[in-house]
């Protein structure tokens, strides 16, 4: 496979509208060469028409894209020099695997020596070598994927856009394609665009994640600052699991059940609101038999994650999430009597009456 | 107790067996007792004796042989129109047009609702326009016969393309660089190649065997000279008869042999270069 820097892609003010419904509501976007960016969201949230728009399987109604400095926009999907793995399997059922990795070589008019030759190749980058005379139906799932891969990278694109590959796979097999793809991504160089609804996917593999809603990019950085300073509620709920605790904002932070802590941004008005607080950031400190108080609750399960587990404590008026070692949950099975404290990260707050973003 | 069980399972399964066998012998006779009769016929002289004088004669009709050319080149005519304006449409109905599946579905499926006398009323116009300023050749009854094997062909090959995912495989081969008349030869032809032979299969067997329309439009195809040859001359009609049955069955069995061709062999690796990475199940 020949080494190579990809090249930058620009999505400006995309607008994609389906009748009465804007799927995409002026998306702008820029993928530095080489970069992975994951688009996150649910179902209907745009990403994957942001995907086909920038492959060229729909026209914007609104918007440029550009790839490498060219205006892409009124080009037609094979002439955009684009790779593509799609969600449902796509391998063309009548060829055996090297022949799928060959196609895009054929359609640019390859010698049958040489695209042999380099399908052979690229199908050994994805270590499917063993399996160039299988048809589709003869490989599994993941093993089609990566010939899906293969042959998306055979082309040598400037670009390649991944649309839920992995949502068809079964756990196990979903996270060893997921490293997979990362490590060839890697080597290869490639500027990608991975769509997912799959959080944990999209924080494991992206150089920068995008969360998106309602056709619109409603935060864009790396997964850490994303999961860790989400700049929106919707963010906040959408990736990883959130607490919404009531409490106060004042003196520049917000009351939560008598403890104070730091806002994420501090411009936002006194009065009641929403705190949104990681269970990692809500501790168990002791056990509290016969005692009383607002972090005082009464632990009503416990799930086991392996190293970590997931502390549910009812504290009367309202149950909290907690994430501890396994080892510090176990002595606090169901039923004791728990005091909580939550650690002073900045949060993000929602005030109540609205559910609009404030912070 | 598993013994009597067992017993019972094997007389049910002694029944069917005896079931299929029987009604597949009575499906057998009720096709073959007619042909064999037919071709004792053709085969037996006025006096009872054996002779093959009615099947060396079809050659000394030249009007016959005449038919059958024209029969055949109005079957290959037919069945390349059909492909042709069936295939590209009903995959960009199913991509681009989805909204319009149901009229296309209606206006396929029309010509099966309207009987052949009909058809041929309203084309009749349509005809003496075309004999007058384009052709009279009997070619030209390959219109009527596209319209004829329409709603054959459009359910066979809307089963084929219902058996495969249309929309993902054209968008994959697009966005590796093929052209539209790329993606339906090299991608979506070859994958409902059996759903293509099948819809040939009927038409050449619907235009082999089709009266109604040539003969009321005055046209000479295969089944009008049998008929004529028929009054003239019954052996010879009903040799030409059973030939052209065993023609059908003949490329019918061809049609099938192709459609039916084993894939070939996975087990030799092609490439040399599978190393030290081993292909994980993944």
């Amino acid at each position: 496979m020949t080494e190579r820097s990809g090249v930058e892609v620009r999505l400006e003010n995309l607008v994609r509208r389906y009748g009465a419904t804007t799927a995409l509501d002026g998306l702008s976007l820029t993928l530095a060469p080489g970069e992975l960016v994951a688009l996150l969201g649910p179902s209907g949230c745009g990403k994957t028409t942001a995907l086909r728009l920038l492959a060229g399987l729909e026209q914007a109604d609104e918007g440029r894209v550009i790839i490498g400095g060219s205006d892409v926009t009124d080009l037609p999907t094979n002439r955009r020099n684009i790779g593509m793995v799609f969600q449902a399997y796509s391998l063309f059922p009548h060829m055996v695997a090297w022949e799928n990795v060959a196609f895009g070589l054929q359609m640019r008019d390859v010698d049958r020596a040489e695209r042999k030759r380099r399908a052979l190749e690229v199908l050994e980058l994805v270590g499917l070598g063993r399996f160039a005379n299988r048809y589709a139906n003869q490989m599994s799932g993941g093993q089609q994927q990566r010939v899906a891969l293969a042959r998306a990278l055979a082309i040598q694109p400037q670009v390649l856009l991944l649309d839920e590959p992995l949502s068809a796979l079964d756990a196990k097999v979903r996270a060893r394609l997921r490293d997979e793809i990362r490590r060839v991504q890697l080597e290869v160089g490639i500027t990608t665009l991975f769509v997912t609804h799959d959080q944990e996917e999209a924080l494991a593999i992206a150089d920068r994640v995008g969360v998106m809603q309602a056709g619109k990019l409603e935060q864009l950085g790396p997964p850490t600052l994303v999961y860790s300073r989400p700049a929106t509620p919707f963010v906040a709920d959408f990736v990883g699991l959130t607490n919404r605790i009531p409490g106060e904002v004042k003196n520049g932070g917000v009351e939560v059940r008598g403890t104070h802590l730091p806002l994420v941004q501090q411009d936002v008005p006194a009065g009641p609101a929403i705190a949104l607080v990681r269970p990692e950031a809500v501790t168990i400190a002791a056990s509290a038999d016969g005692e009383s108080g607002p972090l005082v609750g009464t632990v009503i399960a416990v799930a086991f994650l392996g190293a970590i587990s997931r502390v549910t404590v009812d504290l009367g008026d309202m149950t909290v999430l907690a994430q501890l070692p396994t080892s510090a949950a176990s002595d606090h099975p169901a039923g004791s009597r728990v005091r909580l404290v939550l650690r002073p990260d900045p949060v993000l707050v929602q005030r109540e009456e609205t559910a609009s973003v404030t912070a | 107790m598993a013994v009597a069980l067992r017993g019972v399972h094997r007389t049910r399964w002694l029944k069917l067996q005896v079931f299929r066998y029987v009604v597949f012998a009575l499906a057998a006779a009720f096709f073959l007792v007619p042909l064999i009769a037919m071709f004792e016929f053709s085969t037996r002289a006025n006096d009872g004796s054996r002779t093959l004088q009615y099947w060396q004669s079809i050659a000394s009709y030249p009007d016959m042989i005449a038919a059958i050319v024209a029969s055949l080149e109005l079957a290959v005519i037919t069945s390349v129109v059909m492909l042709v304006l069936l295939v590209p449409t009903m995959v960009w109905v199913r991509l681009r047009l989805q909204r319009l599946n149901r009229i296309v579905e209606f206006i396929c499926l029309l010509p099966l609702t309207i009987p052949a006398i009909v058809l041929v009323v309203g084309l009749f116009p349509e005809y003496i326009w075309l004999g007058t300023n384009f052709s009279d050749s009997i070619l030209t009854l390959s219109l009527a016969y596209v319209i004829l094997v329409l709603p054959y062909c459009y359910r066979t090959l809307d089963v084929g393309l219902g058996a495969i995912d249309v929309r993902t495989l054209s968008e994959a081969a697009r966005s590796l660089g093929a052209r539209w008349d790329q993606v339906m030869l090299m991608v979506i032809a070859p994958n409902i190649s059996n759903a293509i032979l099948n819809a040939t299969l009927l038409s050449v067997a619907l235009v082999l065997g089709e009266y109604t329309i040539a003969n009321n439009l005055l046209y000479n195809n295969l089944q009008v000279e049998l008929v004529h040859l028929g009054r003239a001359d019954a052996g010879t009609s009903i040799a030409v008869a059973v030939a052209s049955l065993m023609f059908a069955f003949v490329l019918l069995v061809v049609l099938n042999f192709i459609g039916s061709r084993p894939r070939r062999s996975v087990e030799e690796p092609v490439t040399k270069l599978a190393g030290p990475l081993q292909a994980s199940q993944a």
